[in-house]
């Protein structure tokens, strides 16, 4: 029968999987820069997630600590593997001297194994003189630092197409009140003011994090996030009220929501034919823009900053990649040293691909006006968190159909039912945080 | 005697070893892990009893795969069988019959996740993607519906004019002898017809008369105030406007000109209100959101008949072509017509082979995966979760509960169990005779 299909496919992709695995394993790099600095002889060994691109730009940062110190700098890619790989070597006894982590609950899990090193003072010293508190605080374990955030990106970026925005005479808002006012003009002018992609609720969850980060500010938001606090708390219900101003505004928000993919919805702000001005969502939507081919980010393609709801400080929410170090010597130390310092991101930046959040990165040299834009942000917000949903358990958080996406989904649907949500939500977290 | 019995039987067992080394090592053991599997928690560390089972039927989304699943057997397999059954006795009849054939068989060289994808685009709700709806609204216009010259216009916001479900009209009636001005928003300046010139106040009027001014008060880029007419604010030629008095009855009728004037004669001392019908507005028929979670499970269904018609169908025809003409001859011979042939005769012999077609595809219905795991959007994945794409879910897409998903497992296998006999008994009784 044809539908016994699918249960045997489980397994040669987990075999692949495994492959993979291996493959990446053996895609090992050797710089040959080899020269007599303080730490010529010694052999470092570094790993991230990083290929193609990526990759090049990561080992012409590494070049520069090879020329600096003298040292031989080993790069391997663990691909998506990071967790199973790292964890592989640690029981091996053989762990990287630095690996790039993606996620800071796998930083908290080495630490609390004990296999990761704590900074040593010098180090710390460094990342205090180049990185704000939040970035600092997310590289921080149990009260020991561990972390150095060398790279960074948004999701606190509102889209928007300047064509149809100065046609209707709209500007770039200066909160969310005035964010509502402007979408308005566009809706007047004939188009929507904005598409929202709604076929799966991971873009929702974002919406509701940049609001909640807003108005509850950064202590709740980690409190919310380690449900410490229940979902029915009163701070989600204010944000969950500023949500229903804009997605309860038929006339504002485009029709059909529920049904379009979220790709469908770049392609209804910026493709060839137009239908809404405005879409929300981190800084990998230019890659979108970019795909699609009938708009030019930077030129017509814009972003500005999630707008402030209640007259809030600038909050960021985005993702990122930690340093963190495996073994205690001298040369390990100087490298997570250089990779604090603005010297290692300035190698990459210019280059595209990387936003720095390091706070004495020279900002003139991301090489266009978006990226720079997208840097400022980041840099400039006065708090910083990790997209919820990424930490969450992923029954809550990342399931198609269940939990906080498609809770999401239904209040968009209909945002006249708060306290509903709320209770909708506070269950489905109770079932998931039983663990 | 014993001796050379044991013989024989070590002989059969050393025969049937590799058979049953397979059977015992690729469904006996993964039945009976899963079995274990399901009274454990969702990482296996611990013994949670009959937990799962009860989870598994108080949860929403679970009664929802069941009930889902009820419906599918009710209506899928029948509707399958009963197609198959159709086309095999009618195209035996045409020439050609084998192309009729192919054509009817051929989505099931079709995977079943393309074929998903397939009707998913088909069934879009924007007439401006999926074909479905595009027909629908082709049809509905070529019959004189949506062609509105302003479609989705409304008023301005703040300017005494009300939207009362598509008819414009000020919130306050007027006596003759004033002036009803309409700002309107919403419309494009590319879809302003080039007939229109720029908006200019209306004459004043006279004592029967009521005047005024239907502009679209945007300017491009922005400039302007709102709800004045202003240089670069184009009149709306063409709307018709009524008059209508207190008891319902249209006064007065007339057409807005280039500028957007309107001039409304001949009116009594009473006081009108003054109304853009909603003629002028109609956005027309849509067509239906087919994937919403009313219908989700409709579409599904009939995407698979789609596919699986043709299956019934190969089976029933070569059913067909082993059943022996000479009683059907016989029968015509004797004065039945071609019903009575059909029901009386034709039907009762390929009864085998409808109960097998039946069986099978109630059996692979109850497992339907692919189609539903494809096919429905976001805000619609709830309505039309299925047992199978509900276990997937918990045990692998992002539940990460294999406890529960076992648990799930296990219930589709007793569900598949009857079905699974009957098939079985039936082949033994076939080889009997």
């Amino acid at each position: 029968m044809r539908s016994t299909m699918h249960h045997s496919l489980l397994t040669p992709l987990a075999g692949a999987g495994i492959l993979a695995l291996t493959l990446a394993g053996c895609s090992s790099a050797t710089p040959d820069a080899a020269g007599s600095g303080e730490f010529a002889g010694d052999t470092l060994d570094v790993s991230a997630a990083w290929s193609g691109a990526e990759q090049t730009n990561f080992e012409a940062v590494l070049a520069a600590f090879e020329e600096q110190s003298g040292a031989t700098v080993n790069y391997t890619s663990f691909g998506d593997n990071a967790a199973t790989t790292l964890g592989t070597q640690i029981e091996g006894g053989s762990p990287p001297n630095v690996a790039m982590l993606a996620q800071p609950a796998l930083m908290n899990q080495l630490a609390a194994d004990g296999n990761l090193q704590p900074l040593s003072d010098e180090a710390s010293a460094v990342v205090a003189e180049n990185y704000s508190q939040s970035w600092v605080d997310l590289g921080t374990s149990d009260g020991t630092q561990y972390g150095v955030w060398f790279k960074a990106s948004n999701k606190s970026t509102m889209w928007y197409n300047a064509d149809l925005y100065d046609a209707a005479g709209a500007s770039v808002p200066e909160d969310w009140d005035d964010f509502l006012v402007q979408l308005q003009l566009v809706a007047d002018s004939g188009y929507a003011g904005i598409s929202i992609g709604a076929d799966v609720g991971w873009p929702l969850t974002d919406w509701f994090e940049n609001v909640y980060l807003q108005t509850a500010g950064g202590d709740l938001y980690d409190q919310l996030t380690n449900h410490e606090i229940p979902w029915t708390d009163p701070s989600v219900t204010v944000a969950l009220d500023a949500l229903a101003t804009l997605w309860g505004n038929d006339a504002l928000v485009q029709t059909g929501a529920a049904q379009r993919t979220f790709p469908e919805s770049v392609t209804e702000v910026f493709g060839a034919d137009p239908q809404a001005a405005t879409m929300f969502e981190g800084d990998f939507v230019a890659g979108n823009i970019t795909d699609d081919g009938s708009s030019v980010v930077g030129e017509n393609a814009l972003f500005f900053d999630f707008p402030s709801v209640n007259g809030s400080a600038p909050a960021v929410v985005g993702g990122g990649d930690v340093a963190v170090s495996f073994t205690d010597d001298a040369a390990t130390d100087a490298l997570m040293q250089f990779l604090a310092s603005p010297e290692a991101a300035e190698v990459w930046v210019p280059e595209g691909g990387l936003t720095s959040p390091n706070n004495n990165v020279d900002t003139a040299l991301y090489p266009d006006e978006t990226s720079r834009q997208i840097a400022e942000a980041l840099t400039g917000a006065e708090t910083f968190r990790f997209d919820m949903s990424d930490l969450t358990p992923s029954a809550f958080g990342g399931t198609p159909g269940q939990g906080f996406w498609q809770i999401m989904i239904q209040f968009l649907q209909d945002p006249s039912d708060v306290a509903g949500t709320q209770q909708a939500l506070e269950d489905a977290a109770v079932a998931a945080y039983v663990d | 005697m014993g001796a050379s019995r044991r013989r024989m039987f070590l002989i059969a067992l050393g025969f049937l070893a590799p058979a049953l080394v397979l059977l015992a090592g690729l469904v006996l053991y993964p039945i009976l892990y899963t079995v274990v599997r399901s009274f454990f928690s969702a990482e296996g560390g611990a013994f949670v009893g009959w937990d799962n089972y009860v989870t598994m039927f108080t949860n929403d989304s679970t009664f929802t795969a069941i009930r889902n699943n009820v419906i599918w057997v009710l209506v899928a397999p029948v509707a399958c069988t009963v197609l198959g059954l159709l086309f095999a006795v009618l195209l035996e009849k045409i020439k050609w019959s084998t192309a009729f054939k192919l054509i009817i068989f051929m989505p099931m060289a079709i995977s079943m996740l393309a074929a998903g994808v397939i009707f998913r685009g088909m069934f879009q709700e924007s007439p401006n993607l999926g074909v479905v709806n595009a027909a629908a609204v082709a049809v509905n216009s070529a019959f004189g519906g949506g062609d509105a010259a302003y479609p989705g216009a409304t008023p301005r916001g703040d300017s005494g004019l009300i939207d009362d479900s598509g008819i414009l009209a000020g919130e306050t009636a007027v006596t003759a002898g004033s002036e009803q001005n309409f700002p309107l928003v919403g419309l494009r300046a590319d879809d302003v017809p080039t007939s229109a010139a720029q908006a200019e106040d209306a004459a004043s009027a006279g004592a029967d008369q009521i005047t005024g001014t239907v502009w679209l008060d945007v300017v491009v880029g922005g400039d302007g105030t709102v709800g004045q007419i202003d240089d670069g604010k184009s009149g709306l030629p063409g709307i018709k406007i009524d008059a209508v008095a207190a008891d319902g009855t249209i006064a007065s009728t007339t057409k807005t000109d280039a500028a957007g004037r309107y001039v409304l004669d001949d009116l009594g001392k009473e006081a009108y209100r003054i109304a853009l019908p909603a003629s002028n507005f109609d956005e027309g028929y849509q067509g239906v959101s087919w994937l919403s979670s009313g219908l989700i499970t409709a579409v599904i269904i009939l995407s698979y008949i789609w596919i699986w018609a043709g299956f019934a169908m190969v089976m029933i025809a070569s059913g067909l072509s082993a059943i022996d003409r000479s009683l059907q001859e016989a029968a015509r011979m004797d004065g039945a017509n071609e019903w009575k042939v059909f029901s009386r005769i034709t039907a009762p012999l390929l009864s085998p082979v409808l109960i097998v077609v039946f069986v099978t595809l109630i059996i692979n219905v109850l497992k339907i995966f692919d189609l539903v795991y494809v096919i429905p959007p976001g805000s619609s994945k709830p309505a039309a979760n299925v047992i199978a794409v509900e276990m997937w879910t918990v045990s692998f897409g992002g539940g990460s509960n294999q406890g529960l998903g076992s648990a799930l497992a296990i219930l589709l296998l007793i569900l598949v169990l009857p079905s699974m006999i009957i098939n079985v008994r039936k082949f033994r009784e076939e080889r009997k005779s």
